[in-house]
């Protein structure tokens, strides 16, 4: 066997694909699912944090400081693996599934905050005050003047930090999770053969070049017209 | 005997910190006049706007506009700034909204009203400043004058019985300051109460009741424009006028 023959039959071996094929297409619908719960609970938890702290309300905003720098300061996998053998020893049992998207739902929600927490404070005060004046209350003008104008800003650097933790799915696997790259590597152990590692990244391009490019596109149907 | 003053403001003192910014203020407005505040930067003349809509609570004093007592922590301080309109610097139009949007807003979640009515009432306003054809720009599309007319378009469409207005022109390229001060005369002529800090003093000779000097946070000298800008009782007045019309 050539060098290149080689090559071809441990990453592309045509065989072990089709043999694997069904594997990696269940992992990525598992994929798909916890990447979407992420998104969902971990930005709306984000943005009720970011909303409860624009209430101003002092002990309340040390509280979601602290949970917010807590959940940046620790490596996703690191939660995943507390909360998924930690958590047995406190009586509670959760599966790889609710552990992983729990772990990365509260990471995504730490970022989440902090970035429309910014996008909140960058409103000029005058915003504010312009709709005070005019009778309108804190939750009103929150809601109608403020936040408005804060998700334009947010939407670019949550979109690429959105992207990032749910790339962060992979983790899953650690946890015997049979995401994409669980299935993938339960494959290359069954088979002695690299490829379903191929058929996993062609599987996460699938899923994830298209968001990227909808991000990009995101982030210009949203650009400010100042 | 004259009627109640339609704002009532006495012994206004602001702190913020250790800065004491009103030093003991008291401001009567009557009904249908137009007072014109002026002062050296710093003095305090945009903290005692605000006090008197309480964006600016006061640290002590009281005060009271078309007889509902604003400090009172039982007052409806969202029902009463419905009669009290503000006029600011940098016009602060809500950018994500149109001319229009920005007129209905509160006349739709304050007021309640529904949609189609806010809108024919907003579309009202927008017609009293001049600017019935911009309901649908962004104030991104509009001149600096057109943004400050929207501005005032949205504190008249809610029909207050005061109009406050802080620098209205200061953020002004000159060419577009006469657009502005001429929707203001217009106001005047229906009857508006205003108070309005400014440095247009032909404005103040042309269209105010009384003129009223603020230096260091106290009111210094107060009197009809003809009187104060010819014939200052004051030295600080006499200066800050002197160095005014120099400009
Ligand atoms: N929110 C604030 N916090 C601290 N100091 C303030 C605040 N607002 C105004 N000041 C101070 O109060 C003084 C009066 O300000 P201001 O009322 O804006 O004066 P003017 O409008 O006459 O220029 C200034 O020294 C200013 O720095
Ligand atoms: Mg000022």
């Amino acid at each position: 066997m050539t060098g290149w023959e080689r090559f071809t039959d441990s990453f592309f071996n045509a065989r072990v694909m089709a043999e694997y094929l069904p594997k990696i297409v269940d992992g990525f619908v598992l994929t798909v699912w916890l990447a979407l719960l992420i998104i969902v609970a971990g930005l709306a938890l984000g943005l009720l944090l970011a909303v409860l702290r624009a209430f101003g309300l002092r002990p309340l905003n040390w509280l979601i400081v602290f949970t917010v720098d807590l959940f940046r300061a620790l490596p996703p996998l690191v939660i995943i693996v507390l909360l998924f053998f930690g958590l047995p020893n406190a009586g509670i049992e959760l599966s790889g599934f609710v552990a992983s998207w729990l772990a990365l739902t509260l990471v995504l929600m730490a970022f989440a905050e902090e970035i429309f927490w910014a996008g909140i404070t960058s409103v000029p005060k005058g915003q504010w005050e312009a709709a005070r004046s005019t009778g309108l209350g804190f939750v009103q003008t929150l809601a109608f003047v403020v936040l408005p104008q804060a998700l334009r800003i947010t939407i670019p650097p949550l979109t690429n930090r959105t992207i990032a933790i749910t790339k962060g799915t992979a983790l899953a696997s650690v946890v015997a999770v049979q995401d994409i790259l669980g299935a993938a590597n339960a494959g290359v152990s069954f088979s002695f053969n690299p490829s379903p590692l191929t058929l996993g990244a062609i599987a996460y391009l699938i899923l994830f070049f298209p968001v990227v490019v909808l991000g990009r596109w995101i982030e210009t149907r949203f650009a400010w017209r100042r | 005997m004259s009627p109640a003053p339609i704002v009532d403001a006495r012994a206004i003192h602001k702190h913020f910190g250790h800065l004491h910014v009103l030093r003991g203020v008291d401001l009567q407005v009557a009904e249908k006049e137009l007072v014109f505040l002026i002062g050296p930067s710093g003095s305090g003349k945009s903290t005692l706007l605000r006090c008197l809509n309480r964006l600016e609570e006061p640290s002590a004093g009281s005060v009271t506009v078309d007889g509902i007592d604003m400090l009172d922590p039982r007052t409806d301080i969202n029902k009463a700034r419905q009669r009290i309109g503000m006029v600011f610097q940098s016009f602060n139009l809500y950018p994500h909204m149109t001319a229009l949007g920005n007129v209905a807003l509160a006349l739709r979640k304050v007021q309640g009203l529904p949609r189609a009515d806010a809108e024919a009432k907003a579309q009202a306003a927008l017609e009293r400043v001049h600017l019935a054809d911009r309901a649908d720009h962004y104030p991104a599309q509009l001149s600096g004058g057109q943004q400050q007319r929207v501005a005032i378009a949205r504190a008249i469409a809610l029909e207050p019985r005061v109009m406050l207005f802080d620098e209205p022109t200061s953020a002004l390229d000159p060419e577009l300051v006469g657009g502005v001060l001429a929707v203001m005369r217009e106001l005047r002529e229906d009857g508006m109460t205003m108070v309005v800090v400014s440095h247009e003093m032909g404005f103040a000779r042309a269209a105010a009741d009384r003129v009223v000097f603020m230096a260091d946070g106290l009111i210094v000298e107060t009197g009809p424009p003809g009187e104060i800008f010819a014939n200052p009782q004051h030295e600080r007045t006499r200066a800050f006028i002197s160095q005014i019309e120099r400009h």
